[in-house]
């Protein structure tokens, strides 16, 4: 499948990211460690990873509700983990977040209309109904739902407020945090085919965070999986899921359950063992190695960078990067 | 493989709501807040009408002539040791008592709100010395408390009103300091932050009335407190001064007399349990006419 | 065809509310054999945890059967005293839940966590602990011993679900019954549980129901289903037949409505379309016609019961045939 064409031009840049939380009882834990990726302006990119992989905090650092230890943060050609105040609203406008829940993501207190109205006003920008009832209308919804409080609606409802409200703002780039996880399965198309309109009609950024290969793989242009709070693999969607390089991608692409019993259950050695360790203490070498199937010595003492492995397809593997290495030597 | 029509984006069901009505009105469908509502404006004229003097007798003029009389017509509550009518004295001693304690209920609700949502919202050091001061003041037994600050500042009810929100103020800061550490973290906060709204805003428009109702039961509470207070205080020769008619002063004074007529303690003390009652009543329907979540149950 | 081990006819349920009784289940029909797993799927609201929980006879306070059998090889559960159903739960009829970080007590030991149901059930103190080692083993927890001593806060939340497992396999009961046990755990421990389950169903020869809203996880376990809906079962199916050929237009536009590799990318899933009906609001017909693609005239007033066709058993008036043609199957995308 062809790239979606795009003007090459970066809209978000990630370098070098550290990101530490001091936790109670536990000591430091390393949500995010030396984590760098690019969005392309026009571009989806999902983000995939189980619990503690730093999905979420990555979605925190390019929102700026929280700064980097370490590295920076590029939205739009501009650093937003700098910005001081009139420029931080300024780049806000640029790029907006959707939550998982979207219950929890709205004010009880406030009616929908009120809602909407108030991000305009923050902004400065016509906020009449008129301009309501049009964003209502952009996300699927009628201009009466302008006068319902959050807990009369259905859940499918309340994320496509939480979807309007981020759109207010006329932002460039979406971060969507598992949009549609905790959602029933009827509503979770709608939500999906809602997002694939909106990018295509508003030509938005996205980066989509979601624990389903299966959803990711459907929205997004380039995947990142992520590991304990490393990128693992990252490269084209039908590449990383379809003929992924790394183990626990692998091991994702064979956990993650397809709605089909014609294929059968996924052979027993590919299935990881164990879970994921606790950030505060992670393993020496590859992260993974403890629950990898191809773990080798040399995976426990040293780390393995990030390499390509053909074109824009790159993971952090010694044992499928030798492997490549030999092939390629006997082929040449 | 588009096979299903795509159901013309399919969200036609949002329920119909009524309107939302005014916080009064919604005060008035809970049946414990009509009560309360009632009866305080009824003190609220009351009280009015005795500051401002227009009573048929005066409250604060002796008559000899008419000592210790029992309710009549021209009487209804009676007269005290002085020849007072004390129907004319207890509408003053509402409009006392209600003024002290509006007024120290308000400042400590204002400030103890402020420091306890800054201090939830914030953490850090900020949390460290409001819960550290709230700490201390807590430390007192309320009553104490009360009598020190009155001491050290002499008697008058501006100083009862001082004294009192001194007394109130931690408790305003702990009650919202509690729910501001869980509605802080909530995810509708960080929207906001993310939106670029800035904090004075999120804090006036999103924390507080999220925390309200815990604060706005406490203030109710407080309110009968501080009426009870101030009786006290009064009672102790510490809070309004004579001839001002108070409640608890008229209570106190009734001290040497009740043996014999019962009507110069019964309705000052029946004036100050009204009031209490009331305001705990009002206190229950302000609650639930603060739920937005009330307005589509049946 | 022999005895199912497990078979529910026609059960209803309903709740207390201020406005009076509301049928929760209206009528549900299921069978489980020995060494089966069913599979109950349905949406939040269908009615899917309140089957799991009337079978098991663990309703909340304000909920009861109101009619309708809970058939335990033969034995009606419904009817039996409190004392009488009490011995049945656990021992006869064991239950994992959904959130292990709620379900296990986090003052006690995990030995005392499996051992007490045991001794509930008249284990010797000895015979419940030797039971409970082996049985923390056999859930594939490591060095059962010394985890008997641990604290639930000690472990993981993939090692608490299997000791709920542990938990629920101990007194050898007949039916598991799974309330969405791998909802709240990643997915890569998600595939433990389910083959841990799979292989203790196999051992033991028990019959599992398992609850859930995942359609993925239904082809991984599932012998059969029983899809859910406005509390009825609107089809009951063989795993592979229900996949291939759905004979309700609710369980097709539930499969349609999943991305799959054989998709286009990023074009429009179908999607289904309208919200679940409201139970206090049903509609006098069918549950589903309000959202129905191929809804008929007789649908709007006649709420159809599970009707024979051709292997599975659907609640849905229009055969596959007559449905409308843009809809001619999922199959092309197996």
């Amino acid at each position: 499948m062809p790239d979606r064409p795009t003007s090459g031009e970066i809209a978000i840049d990630v370098r070098d990211v550290v990101k530490h939380y001091r936790t109670p009882g536990r000591g430091e834990v390393q949500a995010l460690d030396r984590v760098s990726v690019s969005v392309e302006r026009g571009q989806v990119l999902g983000v995939v990873g189980e619990s503690g992989c730093g999905k979420s905090t990555l979605a925190r650092l390019l929102t700026r509700l929280e700064r980097p230890d370490s590295g920076s943060v590029e939205i739009l050609g501009r650093r937003i983990d700098l910005a001081k105040r009139g420029e931080l609203r300024e780049l806000r406008r640029g790029i907006q977040l959707v939550f998982q829940d979207p219950y929890a993501s709205l004010d009880p207190r406030q009616r929908i209309g009120a809602a909407l109205a108030e991000v305009l006003s923050v902004h400065r920008l016509p906020s009449g109904d008129g301009r309501v009832g049009e964003l209502l209308e952009t996300v699927g919804l009628p201009p009466s739902t302008a006068g319902r409080y959050p807990h009369q609606l259905s859940g499918g409802q309340r994320q496509r407020i939480g979807i309007a409200r981020a759109l207010a703002v006329q932002p460039q780039i979406l971060v969507l945090d598992e949009p549609v996880s905790a959602l029933d399965v009827s509503v979770r198309a709608e939500i999906i085919n809602l997002l694939v309109r909106l990018r295509d009609e508003l030509g938005l950024t996205f980066v989509f965070i979601s624990h389903d290969l299966g959803v990711v793989r459907h929205l997004a242009d380039r995947i990142a999986v992520m590991y304990l709070g490393k990128i693992v693999e990252y490269g084209p969607w039908d590449v990383v899921s379809d003929t992924p390089g790394h183990p626990y991608t692998r091991a994702l692409q064979t956990a993650v359950p397809i709605a089909d019993p014609g294929l059968d259950a996924p052979p027993t050695e590919l299935v990881v063992t164990g879970e994921v360790p606790d950030a505060a203490d992670p393993p020496s070498g590859c992260r993974f190695h403890p629950r990898c199937p191809l773990a080798e010595d040399r995976c426990r003492s040293v780390e393995p960078l990030m390499l390509p492995a053909s074109g824009r397809h790159r993971l952090a593997c010694h044992v499928v990067q030798s492997e490549a290495a030999t092939a390629d030597g006997t082929n040449g | 493989m588009s096979v299903l029509p795509t159901v013309a984006e399919p969200m036609g069901s949002v329920p119909a709501a009524p309107g939302r009505s005014s916080l009064l009105a919604r005060i008035w469908r809970d049946r414990n807040g009509r009560i309360g509502l009632t009866v305080i404006v009824l003190l609220a004229v009351i009280a009015v009408l005795g500051a401002l003097g227009v009573l048929p007798h005066d409250p604060i003029a002796q008559h000899p002539a008419a000592r210790l009389q029992g309710p009549s017509s021209r009487y209804w509550f009676g007269t005290d040791q002085f020849g007072r009518d004390i129907a004319a004295r207890a509408a003053v001693g509402i409009w006392t008592s209600l003024r002290v304690a509006v007024v120290s209920v308000a400042a400590a609700a204002v400030i103890g709100s402020v420091l306890g949502i800054s201090a939830g919202f914030f953490g850090g050091w900020v949390d460290q010395i409001v819960s550290r001061f709230i700490d201390i003041l807590f430390a007192f037994p309320a009553i104490l408390l009360a009598l020190a600050v009155v001491s050290a500042l002499g008697n008058g009810w501006q100083n009862t009103a001082i004294a009192i929100a001194v007394v109130y103020t931690p408790i305003f800061t702990r009650v919202s300091r509690g729910p501001t550490l869980t509605v802080g973290g909530a995810e509708y906060i960080k929207a906001q932050r993310v939106l670029g709204t800035p904090l004075p805003r999120i804090l006036l428009r999103h924390v507080l009335p999220n925390v309200s109702a815990p604060i706005v039961v406490q203030v109710t509470l407080a309110l009968s407190w501080a009426i009870l207070t101030e009786s006290a205080l009064s009672f102790l020769g510490l809070g309004t001064r004579p001839p001002t008619p108070s409640l608890g002063l008229m209570v106190s004074d009734a001290r040497n007399t009740v043996a014999t007529a019962w009507w110069t303690l019964t309705f000052p003390a029946l004036a100050i349990v009204i009031a209490v009652i009331t305001l705990n009543l009002l206190g229950d329907g302000l609650r639930s006419a603060l739920d937005p979540r009330r307005d589509s149950r049946p | 065809m022999s005895e199912p081990i497990l078979a529910v006819r026609g059960l209803h349920t309903a709740i207390r509310t201020p406005s009076g009784p509301l049928e929760i289940l209206r009528g549900v029909d299921l069978e489980v054999d020995r060494g089966e797993t069913l599979a109950v799927v349905g949406e939040s609201g269908s009615g899917k945890s309140f089957t799991a929980l009337s079978i098991a006879g663990l309703l909340p306070a304000g909920a009861e059967v109101t009619s309708g059998q809970v058939l335990l090889e033969g034995r009606d559960l419904v009817a039996l005293r409190e004392p009488e159903r009490r011995t049945v739960r656990g021992a006869e009829v064991g239950m994992v839940y959904q959130d292990p970080m709620t379900s296990l007590n986090p003052m006690m030991r995990i030995g005392r966590q499996v051992t007490e149901g045991l001794q509930a059930h008249g284990w010797s103190k000895d015979a419940a602990r030797d039971r409970a080692v082996t049985v923390l083993g056999e859930v594939g927890l490591p060095s059962p011993q010394a985890l008997m001593r641990l604290y639930p806060h000690q472990l993981s939340g993939g090692m608490r679900q299997r000791v709920l497992i542990a938990c629920a396999i101990a007194p050898r009961p007949k039916v598991l019954i799974a309330d969405e046990p791998t909802t709240a755990l990643d997915v890569t421990i998600q595939q433990q549980i389910i083959q841990l389950v799979a292989r203790l169903r196999d051992e033991y020869g028990i019959a599992v129901v398992w609850i859930t809203h995942d359609l993925g996880v239904v082809a991984r376990i599932a012998d059969r289903v029983a899809v859910v809906y406005a509390g009825r079962v609107t089809e009951l199916a063989r795993t592979r037949s229900l996949f291939a050929t759905p004979h309700h237009p609710y369980t097709d536009g539930l499969l349609r409505s999943l991305p799959t590799p054989g998709d286009p990318h990023q074009a429009p899933l179908p999607q289904i379309g309208g919200s679940p009906v409201a139970l206090s609001a049903l509609p006098p017909g069918c549950p589903f016609a309000p959202r129905c693609a191929h809804r008929q005239d007789r649908c709007d007033t006649e709420e159809p019961p599970l009707i024979d066709r051709a292997g599975s058993r659907a609640a849905c008036w229009v055969p596959r045939e007559d449905w409308h043609a843009p809809s001619a199957g999922v199959t092309g995308r197996a």
